[in-house]
Formats: structure tokens, sequence, C-alpha cells
């Protein structure tokens, strides 16, 4: 393994296959703030030079976190196809890149290929990529998972529709609920971020999420996303539940940080596979996104896409659902505006999906980023260009209890339309059944969220 | 029958002279008054043309402050749901990126000192910095605060300048009042500008406070740009666990008043002070 190169008559030293992994990063504030970052633009493209040749096994073989020390690293490591590993463990990672993209490269080559590697195989591939590469690479996989629907096939685009209320107010949720309902939203799941993280006030919601679907009769899924061990305790009590929601990070420390281990998880599959409201066999939601091993000192001196690819790797065993990157949530420390925003969407989808993810993303900002509703709008039309499973839909884009932004209602459509994809198709169904939507578009009544109460 | 043809007349004068007065704007001199499509009427209005239920929309409005029964155009928003939107994120990042002005902070009569951020992009990607005053702020709060107060309270610009602007002036007065009524001494109160939460650990060392109290400006949402909170911690140390900390958000107009939080923070800070304890040490 050789970790110097020379470029443009420089000499390029590094120290190990981790700092070489955060160097080749594209630029982002978070690995500055970790003091992880190139110092220049040519000592990023030098480490990109070091990284495209090293070998597969080299990757494998140095994980950013001990095996030892890590659950992550170990489920990783462990669910490895040994098989697939030895075909692959000689090519370069520059081999790597034009395998994937290659036109003899078949989906199934991917979804194969994808058994064999680990997530510093998978970050270290990202970050030879440009954003179109991660398109068109991503674009080439999906992913499919069921719960009561099937998400995922080619030529859908759904939503998860976030109805959040400053209070918790059930009335108030609903209300936000059927407006969006009524522009085609909710296919990917109907789901709350609860204020309060109690097992009462989550348990009022998911009641009501459980009535709207029997009453209307919609094809789709229902999830409070509040703690794990909250949501585990409200199922114990008799809540109606489709799924379990759980925010997760790329090493051991991390999750902990979060709360909960790989057991915790275990725990909830298993409960919702008893006592669960849906069929299944895919019950489970995760959230990640890049930064958040970095803000509870769970990154092990690792980069933030190293780290990411690694919260993949631990979701994987748990064939969830859903999983997405919230990406622009963290903040400007993180990812400082809509370039770092951009690149990090299209590199979380992308890895996800290699990862063999149902991936979805939370295209989204907060106000104190340079970023701003056009930046997202950008990358969710991009992102539906490579073939994401779902994006967030919330009222006019304006998020009132995380108080941030993300997709509108109005935005799934509107993507829908322009590059000819549709909702899942038992939830398309219901929507022509309730004259929302038409030929893949919007009726004439659909906006009215008093539709679903008037005559009743 | 002069007189009451005289008084008609007047009357008819002075009614067309409010009429034109309150048709003309006041503001642009046009024929309708300017409407503000961020105001509250405003944001209240259904903007869907037909909705099949008219009172049933009324009633989802009240329940929310989502951005419901905005209608569309297409598979769009209409225009005014989208201008309105543009309207609350600049006012958003106005908060976050302008500064308090430097008389609104001398007419409280606090004095400034700044963290180890030179700038405000700085003090966005590096919260480390922001946590650590600088040399000269150090200085300014030994040789000018009182040493070893009860409390001591102080304003951080943090996310939003204009929750400073909107609440301090409230809040301090009542808090500051309020403690020395309940006989704590107070420490003499200053503002830091370019500081995170964190930053009041340092203080309380510096200057030996049991307890410490910044009120900071939040980031901002687009409902409000200008909440507020007050972060508390009993013996304050550097490197401490964040889970030390007792914080009140959502201090604003809409949210709790300044007033509110100011009698609010008292009892609390009395309560911190006297089972010497805060954050998820303090039994609530």
């Amino acid at each position: 393994m050789k970790l110097s190169t020379v470029l443009h008559g420089q000499t390029f030293s590094f120290s190990s296959v981790k700092e070489v992994l955060a160097k080749a990063n594209e630029e982002k504030s978070g690995d500055i703030l970790a003091g992880l970052a190139a110092a220049s633009g040519l000592e990023r493209i030098a480490a990109k030079v070091v990284l495209s040749e090293f070998l597969i096994s080299d990757l494998r073989e140095n994980p950013v976190v001990p095996y030892e020390d890590d659950e992550v690293t170990r489920m990783i490591q462990d669910g490895v196809d040994e098989e697939v590993y030895r075909r692959i463990r000689g090519w370069t990672m520059a081999q790597l890149r034009e395998y994937i993209l290659d036109y003899n490269t078949t989906e199934q080559d991917l979804k194969t290929l994808s058994r064999g590697l680990t997530a510093e195989v998978i970050a270290g591939v990202c970050k030879l990529m440009s954003n179109l590469d991660l398109i068109y690479a991503a674009n080439k996989i999906r992913i499919t998972a069921t719960c009561n629907t099937t998400i995922g096939e080619r030529g859908c685009l759904s939503t998860r529709l976030q109805p959040n209320h400053a209070t918790d107010n059930v009335e108030g949720i609903t209300a936000s609920l059927l407006e969006g309902l009524s522009y085609g939203c909710g296919d990917a799941l109907l789901g709350l971020n609860p204020v309060n993280d109690a097992v009462a006030g989550l348990s009022d919601v998911l009641k009501r999420f459980d009535e709207i679907k029997n009453r209307y009769e919609i094809p789709t899924q229902i999830c409070v996303l509040g703690h794990i061990t909250t949501q585990i305790e409200a199922v114990k009590r008799g809540a109606p539940c489709d799924m379990i929601f759980q925010s997760i990070a790329g090493s051991q420390k991390g999750n902990s940080a979060f709360g909960f281990s790989a057991e915790t998880v275990r725990e909830a599959l298993a409960l919702l596979q008893e006592r669960g409201t849906a069929k299944g066999p895919d019950v489970l939601y995760f959230e990640t996104g890049q930064g958040s091993e970095l803000s509870s000192d769970a990154h092990h001196g690792a980069d933030q896409v190293t780290m990411e690819a690694r919260c993949y790797g631990f979701a994987r065993p748990f064939h969830p659902f859903m999983v997405n990157t919230v990406v622009g949530f963290i903040g400007p420390e993180y990812l400082y505006d809509s370039r770092q925003v951009i690149r990090a969407g299209l590199e979380d989808h992308f890895m996800g999906k290699l990862t063999g993810l149902p991936m979805g993303c939370d295209c989204c900002y907060t106000n104190h980023m340079l970023a701003d509703q056009n930046d997202i709008e950008n990358l969710s039309l991009l992102l539906a260009g490579a073939g994401v499973n779902y994006i967030l839909g919330v009222p006019a884009g304006d998020d009132v209890m995380l108080n941030y932004q993300t997709n509108a209602y109005h935005d799934a459509n509107t993507i829908r339309e322009i590059l000819n994809l549709r909702p899942i198709r038992a939830f398309e169904q219901w929507l022509e059944r309730m004259g929302i939507m038409e030929n893949g578009r919007l009726t004439a009544r659909a906006g009215d969220p008093t539709l679903f109460t008037a005559g009743r | 029958m002069l007189d009451e043809k005289l008084v008609e007349e007047i009357v008819r004068a002075v009614l067309e002279q409010l009429e034109a007065e309150r048709d003309c704007c006041k503001i642009c001199g046009g024929e309708n008054p300017c409407r503000d499509i961020a105001s509250k009427e405003c944001r209240q209005t259904t903007l869907l043309a037909e909705p099949a239920d008219a009172e049933a929309m009324r009633r989802m409005k009240k329940r929310t402050t989502a951005r419901i029964g905005v209608g569309r155009t297409g598979p769009r928003l209409n225009t005014q749901t989208l201008l309105t939107l543009r309207a609350d994120h600049a006012k958003a990042r106005d908060a976050v990126f302008l500064d308090v002005p430097p008389e609104f902070v001398e007419g409280l009569g606090l004095f400034t000192v700044q963290s180890r951020c030179v700038e405000k992009n700085q003090f966005l990607t590096r919260p480390d910095l922001g946590r650590q005053l600088c040399e000269e702020g150090e200085a300014a709060i030994r040789s000018r605060c009182t040493p070893n107060p009860d409390v001591q309270i102080f304003l951080a610009d943090g996310l939003s300048s204009t929750a400073i602007e909107a609440n301090a002036e409230t809040i301090l007065a009542i808090l500051i009042e309020g403690l020395r009524q309940r006989g704590f001494t107070v420490g003499t109160p200053f503002f830091v500008r370019f500081g995170r939460v964190g930053i009041e650990d340092q203080v309380a060392e510096i200057l030996g406070a049991k307890v410490v109290c910044v009120l900071i400006g939040e980031r901002p949402g687009l409902g409000s740009a200008e909440s507020m909170s007050a972060y508390i911690a009993y013996n304050a140390r550097v490197g401490m666990p964040e889970a030390r900390r007792t914080v009140v958000s959502n201090i604003h107009r809409d949210g709790i008043n300044a007033a509110e939080a100011g009698a609010y923070l008292v009892d609390l800070i009395e309560k911190v002070y006297r089972e010497k304890a805060s954050g998820v040490a303090l039994r609530q």
C-alpha cells in the first residue's frame, strides 16, 4: 500500500488510510472543524490519487474504528460475503469506480458487488466520484422494501408526509396531514416528529394516524418518531404502529450517545414482528446525516463521509423499510452552504444505495446556513433523477416544529410530472379513487384538505 | 331648515373624508391601503379558492401554525405564499447575519466583549471558538465585573440578534430586580458578541459566580426570528457535561413573553441556587 504521490511536481505523503480517506473528501466545514480536511486543493486531489491506487483489501483491513472496540465495525466486517470479497479484493479503487459506471455492469451485478463491500470501501469510491457520477451510479440501482406497501420500484417517487405541530395538538396534526394527502403526499409514510417524547402523547398520535389510515383505507405506513425506547414502550402498551424509527450513527459510541445499541434495534424488530400493525417484513426506519458523530465526539478521528457510510453498514442487517439522510439539518459547522449540502445529499444517497438500502432524503436546510429553498428544490430534482425512493413533504416547505425547511407538499408532484414518475401504485390508485390524481396529475380537487371532511 | 342642511352637509363632508382616508394608503398614497402579506391577518386567510367545506377549512387553520389551506397553481405554490415564505426566510437570515447594533447595547448600559471569533462566518463554522472569550474580553470582565456574585447574568447574540433587540431590555430589568429583591447579589451584566452557550462556563469560572445564566438568541425558524433562550448552570466549569444546564427556551412575543420569562427565571434561579444543582440533577 502506497501512502504518497507526486502531483504537479510536489510530493504528498500521508500517514494512514484514515488520513487519506479524510483528505480525499470534497470540502466540508465539518472536516475542517474536526481538523481532518486537506490543507490545500492540491493536497485534496493528491489524497484522491493515493486513494484511487489503494486495493479494496487495503480499505477492508483498515477500518477507521478498530474491530475490537466497536460493534458497528464488527457488524460491517462480519456481514461481508467472503466469496464476493475474494473475487474483488485485489481491485484498485479506481477499478472499482470504473466497474460501477461501466455499461456492462448491470443492476444485479452491483447488488452482488454490494455484499462484498465494507463501509470504508463504499466511502472511498464515493470520494472518487463527481456529482454526476454519483447520480448516474445510484440511478442504476433500485432497492425495494415492503411494509404495508412496496417502496422503491423504478418509476416511483414517494414522500414521507411530515405533519409536525408546535405543541403536538392532534387536531392540528390532522389538519396538516389531510392537507398533505390532498396533494398526493404520504405514500412512503405518515410520520410525525413529536415535540414531547412521551409514551402517552406518542400513542395518541399513532391512534389518530391508524384511524385515518383505516377510515379512508389508505395504503401506506404510519410511525411517530420518538426515541426508540419510547416507541417500544408505546407498542407494548398496545399503540398501533407499523414501523419503529431511530436516528443512527456510524460508531457504537455515537449510537450510545443517541441512547441505544444494536440490541435495542433487535428488540424493536422482534416486538413489531409480534405486535406491529404492518404486514412487513420490513418495519424499521432509520435517519442519518453527515456530522452527527463529530457532534457527539464519536467520530474516532474519521471524516464525516466515512462515518456516514458506516451508518448504512449498521442499518443493512436490519432490513429497514426506509432510510434517509437529513442532509441539511445539522448546521453550517458541518455543511457550510448549499454546495456542500447538495454534494452530501448525492453522496449519502449513492452510498446508501450501494450498501443495499432503500434510500430517501430529507432535502433540507436551517436558517443559519448559506442555503435557501431554491437549493433544496435543486437537490430534490437531482436526487429524483438519481432514483431516490422518497423525499419529504411539509406544508409549504416550512416545518413549524423542527424550525427548518424541507420540500413542500407541492414539490412531490411537480417533480413527478417533470421526470415522469408516479407514487407507489397502490397509493396512486387510492388517490384516483379519492379524486385527487388522474393520469399522474393533480385534479381540480387536489390541494383541498376539506375534501376528506365534506359531506361526512 | 338652513341649519339642518348645514349639519347634513358637514356630516357628509366628514364621512367623505373618512372614506377617503380609509381607501387612500398612508404609506404610498395609492388608492388602496398597502397590505402586508407577512401580517397575521394575511396568514390567517385561506388562499384556497373554493374549499369543499369552508367552515372546516377555517377550523383547521385555527388549529395549527403550519401553512395549510394555501392552494396552488398547477402543482406549484401561489405567488403570495411563495413571497411570504421568502419574506420570513429573509427575516430569519437577517436575525442570524446582522449584528446587534452597538447603540442598542450601550442603551442597556452594558459593555461588550467578544468571543474568540473575529467575524460572522467564523462564528457559524467554529462553535468551539464561540465558547471561549478572547483575551481582551477575559481581561475586561475581570476588571469591570463585581467578583463572586451569587448570580451572574449576561447576554450573548448567539444565532439571533433580533432576539436580543426584542427581549433583552424587559427580561434583564425584571430578572436583575427580582433577584435583588430576594436578597441575591447579582454580578455586573455585559454583552458577548459572537457568543455560544458554553461561554457561560468560562464566565462563571473567571467571576466565581455560583449561578450563571446566559440570555442568548436561538436559531430562528420561519415562525419567529425573535426567540431567546436562557441557559442556567450551578457552579459551571469549563468542560462540564451539557446535561448540567437547565434551559428555558421559546422566549418571545408569541411564546413565553419577556416579562413572564423574567419572572419565571427568578423562581428557577432561586431553586437552582437553593438546591445547588442544575440540568438533569435538578428536580423540576
